[in-house]
């Protein structure tokens, strides 16, 4: 029964979400009250439906229901509570429900939090989530119905795969769609933007908070990923420019790219052309996204099973969403006139460069993706386009944002002198300088972590510098607290997330030191790497609630003196039939001593040890980055345009 | 005055007198601009629809990763030995019709994957089929060090410094393995680690069907 309420709920959902999004438009081009009125309760309505529908499926999940299809497929009763429930969204029919329970409580919040919002440009925005999210219910309904049962029930589940079993993935997808579907709603906000044919600062301050929560997001699930698959491949790497981590890269840049432009057209009343675009251009990378990893389309580890009817549907999606949004675009963009002028050289001017340099590095992700494909289809030849490419096209990219992204925030708006900022930057730039020398005296002529340490401390030394100018910390130190109270917490965040970029790159520049060692290895012997010691004490047999499997005791040594025991694992999953190895990982925060059991033979081990100078860094940075974006979320101004008090509402700068 | 004014976002003063009143830049050319997403949308979902309907009729798969060569002999080549190996240099002359199928796998000391695979190969060479290196993008005393700490399963090693011949194969990646029957022809190629699994399932019953 559960289950039947819960693929009724679904198709109560798409009726509101249909009713929603004809309300909210044809109101608001009438301009009719009542009708525009009734899209917030439809939002909620559909909220509560999609809320119910998800409790229903995770409901089948944690009692191992096995009439359900979905359930039998991907779950089984042995398995720890937790992946039960994360079981949920770990398939193709169970994240879709996810992405539109997100997305419904996305449509919920504009819905709640939007009565400041002029009413016809909520209705619009409602009414465009609503009709994303009609897409998506048909295609859940349609294609992939998470609620099929099966008769005669299965005795049992069929397992999860067991990479998959694991707290880092289990949430890296609710985050990364966060991400995605917060996209959706600056999508919204454009599409509405179009359609009204105006943009002013008071739309870029409903966009920014949006943007911001969802690059968050992004940022966080893009690292949860990479640490997955740094922890848990077992290949000591983090970033593989594998097309499904490509796929959530991309919003990513143009979510970044349409954070910087949003500040543009709140505070100046430009960009607007190009927030706008953004805006369009970074949920149809999502949805490019979506459509890579589960039409089939492409290879990866990462890619859900699929079949080509579901590719077709999404392809029709992708189409109607972005078509749409990009047709409408080129119809009404001419019309949004700037007020604001500004020279080149200015606080715009640079975020313009750091618009300019990002969309190049999305360009650069998005041809190295779509190229082999295409490729394939026309040329009919196979070729791979691998982390050579990638580096070596966006290291010339990435220079310049770097060095900009350290000068900007310090630049006026309207029109500056590069002079005076660069002045103020000099110490950030004999700390890079001196970081870049260093790097060479310890280590050599490496010259691309050389380059990255020095990045690193420029970004992070800017960043300080600019905090410390804005509080005149060195010229007026007295009032330095008073005024580092008073600065707005906007400000705070963005040089936080500078300075997280300075982190992610100065763990991206460690690794690129990193070494590794590979050795048959018997009880009783040592090997060193790095300037530790490893000694295998004994293989042995281990196991868990639902595997069973064999690991190697190594104690790591450093003069002598024990540093830590790592119990590097191979496991073997009998539901699933998968063998995982399980790396052991030490860290000291200085590096992570990183250790792989390979096959056995003669008695011994073959012990594959890393040592990752730096490593955590990659993903501390990004957490950073994240924490900037959620100070930046608290900022008053940013809350003044959401759900506050009128009398407040004077104050905030226009 | 910018000599590409219309690749400025708007609200950038041109140096102008009047930038606001006066956007020095034809109407028309800005539409054609506004016009591109969408044009390069539509050419990217032709694109995709072709791949969908490719993987429904069989014309595309974006799993395989057949080689041009498949069902050919494999190009000319002659390779150096691996110094300090003990085994013979690799041409293309030992491929062109060996006495049972031979196997060829290119191979790296770097390559993390290769020591994975390697008890793989050294069981194949022991239960007698002949496999012929060809290292890699390696310096010559790293791949011999490499078989010394870890056997040396190959009965010919050519050293493809330069990586040229792997070009020449359409090589992916190392590592990556090939079979080559008894009339000299390239039958079979897998890129990355040899599996149990792969093994059993088809590398086997080929070695089987071309052996007699």
């Amino acid at each position: 029964m559960i289950p039947e309420l819960g693929h009724f709920a679904l198709a109560l959902a798409l009726m509101l979400s249909l009713a929603q999004g004809i309300f909210g438009l044809w109101g608001a081009q009438r301009s009719d009250a009542r009708m525009m009125a009734a899209a917030p309760p439809l939002a909620a309505g559909t909220l509560l439906a999609v809320i119910t529908a998800f409790g229903c499926l995770m409901w089948s999940y944690v009692t191992n229901d096995t009439t359900v299809a979905n359930v039998v497929q991907n779950s089984h009763s042995a398995k720890p509570l937790l992946y039960k429930l994360t079981g949920t969204w770990g398939n193709h029919e169970g994240s879709m429900v996810l992405w539109v329970l997100i997305l419904a409580l996305c449509g919920g919040a504009v819905a709640a939090f939007g009565r400041e919002l002029p009413s016809r440009l909520q209705a619009r925005v409602l009414a465009v989530l609503a009709l994303v999210a009609v897409g998506f219910l048909a295609f859940i309904l349609g294609t992939s119905n998470p609620f099929a049962r099966i008769w005669p029930p299965a005795p049992d589940g069929q397992g999860l795969n067991p990479i998959l079993q694991d707290p880092g993935l289990a949430f890296h997808p609710p985050l990364l769609y966060l991400g995605y579907v917060g996209c959706a709603v600056t999508y919204a906000f454009a599409v509405a933007a179009l359609i009204e044919g105006r943009v002013d600062a008071a739309w870029g301050r409903w966009v920014r908070p949006w943007a911001l929560a969802s690059w968050s997001f992004l940022t966080l699930g893009i690292a949860l990923g990479s640490w997955w698959a740094y922890y848990e491949l077992g290949w000591g790497g983090y970033w593989f420019w594998d097309p499904v981590e490509n796929a959530s890269l991309l919003p990513w840049l143009a979510g970044t790219a349409l954070l910087h432009s949003a500040v543009v057209v709140e505070k100046r009343e430009a960009l607007k052309t190009w927030t706008v675009f953004l805006a369009l251009l970074a949920f149809g990378m999502s949805l490019l996204g979506t459509f890579l990893v589960r039409s089939g389309v492409l290879t990866s580890v990462h890619a859900f099973a699929n079949d080509p009817a579901r590719g077709v549907f999404i392809l029709v999606l992708l189409m109607l969403y972005v078509g749409g949004g990009f047709a409408l675009f080129a119809w009404r963009a001419a019309a949004m006139a700037p007020t604001g002028v500004f020279a080149p050289l200015s606080r715009e001017g640079a975020l313009v460069l750091n618009n300019l340099l990002l969309c190049s590095i999305a360009a650069v992700v998005l041809i190295g993706t779509l190229y082999p494909m295409f490729a394939d289809l026309i040329l009919q030849q196979k070729i791979s386009v691998g982390p050579p490419f990638f580096n070596t096209a966006l290291f010339p990219l990435a220079v310049p944002l770097v060095a900009a992204m350290a000068i900007g925030p310090l630049m006026p708006w309207k029109r500056a002198r590069l002079w005076p900022v660069l002045q103020r930057l000099w110490w950030a730039a004999l700390g890079g300088a001196a970081a870049l020398l260093l790097c060479l005296a310890v280590e050599g002529w490496r010259i691309f972590p050389a380059l990255g340490f020095a990045a690193a401390a420029w970004l992070i030394l800017a960043a300080l510098a600019d905090l410390a100018d804005r509080i005149a910390l060195f010229s007026r130190p007295a009032a330095a607290w008073a005024r580092a109270k008073g600065l707005p917490r906007a400000a705070w965040g963005a040089a936080v997330a500078h300075a997280g970029l300075g982190v992610t790159i100065l763990g991206l520049a460690g690794m690129g030191l990193a070494q590794d060692r590979l050795v048959l290895m018997k009880p009783g012997e040592t090997a060193s790497l790095g300037g530790y010691t490893y000694r295998l004490d004994e293989l042995r047999d281990a196991a868990g609630p639902n595997w069973r499997g064999r690991e190697a005791v190594l104690t790591v040594l450093q003069d002598g003196r024990t540093v830590t025991v790592l119990r590097p694992q191979k496991r073997s999953f009998p539901v699933g039939r998968m063998t995982t190895t399980e790396a052991a990982i030490h860290t000291t925060w200085l590096a992570d001593l990183y250790t792989v059991m390979g096959d056995e033979r003669d008695g011994g081990a073959v012990i594959r040890m890393h040592h990752n100078p730096l490593a955590p860094w990659i993903w501390l940075g990004a957490a950073v980055m994240a924490l900037g974006g959620g100070i930046s979320l608290s900022d008053r101004r940013v809350r003044v345009s959401a759900p506050a008090p009128k009398t407040v509402r004077g104050e905030a700068p226009a | 005055m910018t000599p590409w004014p219309m690749l400025l976002p708007e609200g950038v003063d041109r140096g102008s007198a009047a930038p606001v009143e006066a956007p020095p830049r034809s109407p028309w050319r800005r539409r054609a601009l506004l016009l591109v997403p969408l044009g390069l949308a539509a050419g990217a979902g032709a694109g995709f629809y072709a791949m969908l309907r490719g993987m429904q009729t069989g014309d595309y798969d974006p799993k395989g990763l057949p080689s041009a060569l498949l069902g050919k002999p494999p190009p000319d080549f002659a390779l150096p030995p691996l110094e300090g190996s003990d085994r013979p240099a690799l041409t293309a002359a030992e491929l062109r019709s060996p006495a049972r199928p031979v196997l060829v796998n290119f191979f790296a000391s770097w390559c993390l994957p290769c020591v994975v695979e390697h008890p793989m190969l050294t069981r194949l060479a022991r239960a007698g089929v002949p496999i012929m290196g060809v290292a890699y993008k390696d310096r010559p005393e790293d791949a011999a060090a490499f078989l010394r700490q870890h056997g040396n399963p190959f009965a010919r090693i050519g050293l493809d410094l330069p990586g040229r011949v792997a070009i020449d194969w359409g090589v992916y990646g190392v590592p990556e393995t090939y079979l080559i029957d008894r009339r000299g022809i390239i039958r079979w190629r897998w890129a990355g680690p040899l599996t149990e699994d792969m093994v059993s399932r088809e590398l086997e019953p080929l070695l089987r069907r071309h052996a007699a």
